[in-house]
């Protein structure tokens, strides 16, 4: 071996470190989903008034799939105040908030749904089928669909009335009958969190 | 007050540890006896103020002091005794403080060990200690305050984490963490080598007894983590590739290899650069191991909390790894030694490739459990690398250890003849095949488990060959068997002591091929009185109860156990409810058995009690790993007796 | 307040069981399990859905099941869940592409140790070799020259 090899020993630490100094920029809980850009898949669910509510019926809107506990806490429970406000604010212009109440029980579900005064339609998901559809990996998550029943973007973590905003306005003003680029305008999720 | 008299400790730990570090090192420079006298001062000053925090902190535990930040998040008025002690190492800063503790302690030791016997190296490995120990401290008055103080003060603190509300959290940590630390030592003499220049074998002597006992905890620490998995965690196994185990197995491959490589130099003066290379390397993995768990870099279960701490880790990781190669490249031309063997059939060869094997395992390991982050630096997929993998991957290179472990004690050195082959291989080869042969006609029908098993015979048939011709050999000089036995043993404690560790190995790695390739499980709901059965097993579901805990609701259910002729066993799995966590944590009821376990973890279930999922394993051999772990332990103790030189 | 947590708690696990109580047949108990194996239980960390005791890893085997009862083969069921979860959730790597990679590190180690250790024995039985012959020069070659007069005599 040549003197200048000897060098390498150390050397050759630098590029682990390095690749373990990008660790700290990336957030192994945020996994992208592979459903953002295709069609959402379809679901009948119970609401918790026992009427069924599909996805289907809300076809033409924008509809926000939110994934909720009542153990979830606190991330819940910071969400639905802001679920509630925006539902308020945006359903006049054709936005739909549909909640999907996963590994809960209806007394504690409904008691959560009490306290927050939520009005939007919440659904209960019992044998879990439709959250493993989704590719939930916890609680909250939240997905935005366009009007054609596209999934656009998918959020992990509490929505905030800034994500809200960003996500739903483009796909309001996308108007009912305009046809959307699919998969080309879908972003990678979580950006913010 | 605690919050500032505990701070104010570090701080001044923080100086001494730092001074000592300097002085030690600029009085070895200097040759000042007078610095590293000092330098023995602060380090013993150290060892006591790190005892005193310590204290301090289990006080506060014991006290329900609130005020305390850390107090307040690991435990509450709930908490039982004995794990509100455990409590003090159970979260990232308590860890930090124990993990200090360790190294101050492993510091002194080395003060009253070596101060006399190794005035060369003894100034620059105090040094290397005690800037270890500094940046610790460091730790604990920055990132990680252990002393953080919270105000207002809570009513009540948040608890335990209630996985760690077990015996095994008692004992686990600090058998890991012995281990961990304990490879500072050599790792603090290799620098002294290297710092000094005398890369003979005067370091490796000093130190054989220290990685010994260092490997031995770690090897202790992971059968014990093991074991709380395995009984805690409900999911059945003792092993699951989580990063964090990989972090505590990648210095034990390396260490272990150091062990047998270290071996060749003692003998043969050989191989001086790969040992220093390879502590180096073991003590740079025990500080990636902290990293990796204290970073939040990669998601793991025992993953603590995320913060600045990482970048510290990093930082020091780097500044070690960078700083010993950067010297051993320095010391390149004196490092190269002027091995030599006859033959390529040889024991230096067997070491080599034992060490081959390790290490590669090692960085497979390694490469493997940052996958997930060089996938994701590359093409921004994520992607897991689990238990499938590293089992896969691992299982041909354990084998070919283990078959190594057979050749490597018995093979001449420097050139294996024929002769030399055929005494010491003829029989335990045979004996391997027999093995093969007999678990196939037993019905086994899995190649890798009947060939675990033949390696298995082949290298206990090594040893028990060995100590045979050995015993025969005294007892031609008249002793009877026992003293014959006990004489040869105690003799060549060394060499024997390594025989007891391997053949406890072995039994961990029938323990392991058995779970793998016997275990049965399923999983059923089962109305009250209804019975499933499984591997002869009877189960029937008799009920739920509720009862209320000290901290925690606790669910459990109760199964009747019948096994054809057998008294029928009760096991009660639960469910146990902790107010500040969503999922309930299950508490798995087992009956353990040499052949094998009955493992139940109780799942959903009705409120009525009506009926309830169970899942039911009947788990295989899996007590052996366990037993293992005994004869590891008899064999260490063998391996550092003082060594009985008389009679030669 | 604690008292209530637990309580909502125990309804949570208590209102589940629907869930499970429809999968009483175990069918193809050991192809389901080898294909729950593969997968990594999304609310754990680094367990398999075969091994967790967690809800959600409950839900996803009665997935397999179902799917295996429904005809699809094992790799079908698999994908099912890849398309939902992305690659991530496979516990071994896929051996193509990229995550090829960390297939062949393995033994491309084993190789270069072994290349290593193959050229440094080498060089040690060389210099063995070496050693050895240094120490026969110092004979006086006429006594060499003896010496091998002898033995060829003997050879012959």
């Amino acid at each position: 071996m040549t003197r200048a090899w000897r060098w390498l020993i150390p050397l050759s630490a630098v590029p682990v470190i390095a690749l373990l100094a990008y660790g700290f920029r990336v957030n192994p809980r945020d996994i992208p989903s592979p459903l953002v850009g295709r069609p959402a898949a379809e679901f009948t669910l119970a609401t918790f008034s026992g009427e069924p509510l599909a996805l289907e019926s809300h076809r033409g809107k924008v509809v926000v799939l939110n994934f909720w506990a009542s153990w979830c806490y606190p991330a819940c429970y910071e969400e639905a105040p802001v679920l509630e406000r925006n539902w308020r604010a945006y359903r006049d212009r054709g936005l739909v908030v549909i909640g999907v109440d996963i590994q809960d029980t209806a007394e504690a579900a409904q008691k959560f749904i009490r306290q927050f005064g939520l009005t939007f339609p919440n659904v209960r998901d019992v044998d879990g089928k439709v959250s493993i559809e989704y590719g939930i990996y916890g609680v909250p998550e939240t997905f935005f669909l366009d009007r054609q029943g596209r999934i656009r973007a998918k959020h992990v973590g509490a929505v905030t009335d800034e994500v809200f905003r960003r996500e739903v306005e483009p796909l309001l003003s996308e108007g009912a009958s305009a046809t959307t680029p699919t998969g080309a305008s879908a972003r990678p999720t979580g950006a913010d969190s | 007050m605690i919050p500032e008299i505990g701070y104010g400790a570090l701080i001044v730990t923080l100086v001494l540890a730092g001074w000592g570090s300097a002085a030690a090192a600029i009085g070895a420079r200097q040759g000042r006896a007078a610095l590293i006298e000092s330098a023995q001062h602060a380090a013993v000053g150290v060892f006591v103020l790190v005892t005193a925090c310590f204290a301090l902190l289990v006080y506060a535990f014991l006290a329900f002091d609130f005020s305390l930040e850390y107090v307040a998040s690991n435990t509450n008025l709930g908490t039982p005794f004995y794990y509100r002690i455990t409590g003090v190492w159970g979260a990232l800063e308590g860890s930090i403080i124990l993990w200090t503790w360790m190294l101050a302690l492993y510091t002194l030791l080395l003060i009253l060990r070596h101060r006399e016997n190794a005035r060369d190296l003894y100034p620059w490995a105090l040094s290397a200690m005690l800037g270890v120990i500094a940046f610790f401290v460091l730790v604990m008055t920055v990132p990680a305050p252990p002393f953080a103080r919270l105000s207002p003060v809570p009513a009540d603190g948040r608890g335990l984490n209630p996985l760690l509300e077990d015996t095994g959290m008692i004992t686990h940590p600090v058998a890991l963490y012995l281990g961990f630390t304990g490879f500072t030592v050599p790792f603090a003499f290799a620098i002294a080598a290297l710092a000094t220049g005398r890369l003979g074998d005067a370091w490796i002597t000093l130190t054989r007894r220290w990685t010994i006992v260092a490997w031995y905890f770690l090897s202790l620490g992971l059968l014990i983590g093991g074991w709380w998995s395995y009984h805690v965690l409900g999911w059945g196994g003792y092993w699951a590739w989580d990063p964090v185990e990989n972090a505590a197995f990648m210095p034990w491959l390396t260490g272990t290899a150091f062990l047998h490589s270290v071996m060749i130099q003692e003998r043969r003066r050989m191989l001086k650069l790969w040992n220093v290379a390879l502590v180096v390397l073991t003590f740079a993995l025990t500080l990636f191991g902290t990293f990796l768990t204290r970073s939040g870099v990669i998601a793991s279960v025992h993953a603590f909390t995320q913060g600045t701490i990482g970048a510290f880790f990093l930082g020091f990781l780097a500044l070690v790894v960078l700083v010993a190669f950067t010297l051993l490249a320095a010391r390149w031309d004196r490092l190269k030694a002027q091995g030599t063997v006859d033959s390529v059939i040889s024991r230096e060869s067997a070491f080599l490739l034992n060490n081959v094997l390790l290490v590669a395992a090692a960085f497979t390991v390694f490469f493997g459990t940052v996958f997930p982050l060089l996938s994701e630096a590359v093409r921004g997929v994520k992607v897991s690398v689990g238990a499938p993998f590293f089992n896969q991957v691992n299982v041909p290179l354990f084998l070919a250890l283990v078959f190594l472990m057979g050749v490597g004690p018995l093979i001449a050195w420097r050139r294996a003849s024929m002769e030399n082959l055929t005494r010491n291989f003829l029989w335990p080869v045979l004996t391997g095949i027999a093995a093969a042969a007999i678990v196939w006609l037993l019905g086994v029908r899995s190649a890798l488990a009947a060939l675990a098993l033949a390696l298995t015979a082949f290298v206990t048939a090594t040893v028990v060959l060995d100590l045979v011709r050995a015993t025969r050999a005294r007892r031609r000089m008249g002793e009877s068997l026992l003293p014959a036995l006990g004489g040869l043993v105690l003799r060549h404690n060394r060499r024997y002591g390594g025989f007891l560790v391997h053949l406890g190995v072995l039994v961990i790695l029938v323990g392991v091929t058995g779970s793998h390739a016997w275990s049965v499980q399923t999983e059923t709901t089962l109305q009250r009185g209804e019975s499933a059965e499984l591997a002869g097993y009877r189960f029937r579901f008799d009920g739920l109860a509720g009862s209320e805990e000290s901290n925690h609701f606790k669910v459990s259910g109760t199964f009747t156990v019948t096994n054809g002729t057998a008294t029928p066993i009760v096991l009660r799995p639960a469910k146990k409810f902790y107010p500040r966590d969503s999922a309930p944590i299950a508490y798995v009821d087992y009956r353990l058995g040499l052949k094998e376990d009955v493992y139940l973890v109780l799942g959903d279930f009705a409120r009525d009690g009506s009926h309830a999922t169970v899942k039911a394993q009947v788990n295989r051999l899996v007590s052996w790993i366990w037993i293992g772990g005994l004869v590891l332990t008899l064999g260490t103790l063998l391996a550092i007796l003082p060594e009985r030189r008389s009679g030669r | 307040m604690t008292r209530l947590i637990v309580v909502a708690a125990w309804l949570v696990i208590a209102s589940a069981q629907t869930s499970v109580g429809q999968q009483a047949v175990p069918i193809n108990d050991r192809e389901a399990y080898e294909i729950a194996l593969q997968l990594r239980c999304v609310v754990c960390q680094n367990l398999s859905v075969a091994d967790s005791p967690s809800e959600m890893a409950q839900q996803m085997r009665a997935i397999v099941r179902e799917r295996l009862a429904m005809g699809e083969r094992p790799e079908q069921v698999i994908q099912y869940f890849v398309d939902r979860y992305g690659e991530w959730i496979l516990l071994a790597p896929r051996r193509r592409g990229f995550t090829l990679l960390v297939w062949l590190f393995p033994i491309v180690a084993v190789a270069v140790g072994l290349a290593v250790t193959g050229l440094v024995v080498a060089r040690w039985r060389r210099r063995a070799e070496a050693q050895r012959r240094p120490a026969d020069l110092t004979i006086d070659p006429a006594i060499r020259e003896r010496i091998r007069r002898e033995l060829e005599a003997e050879d012959g």
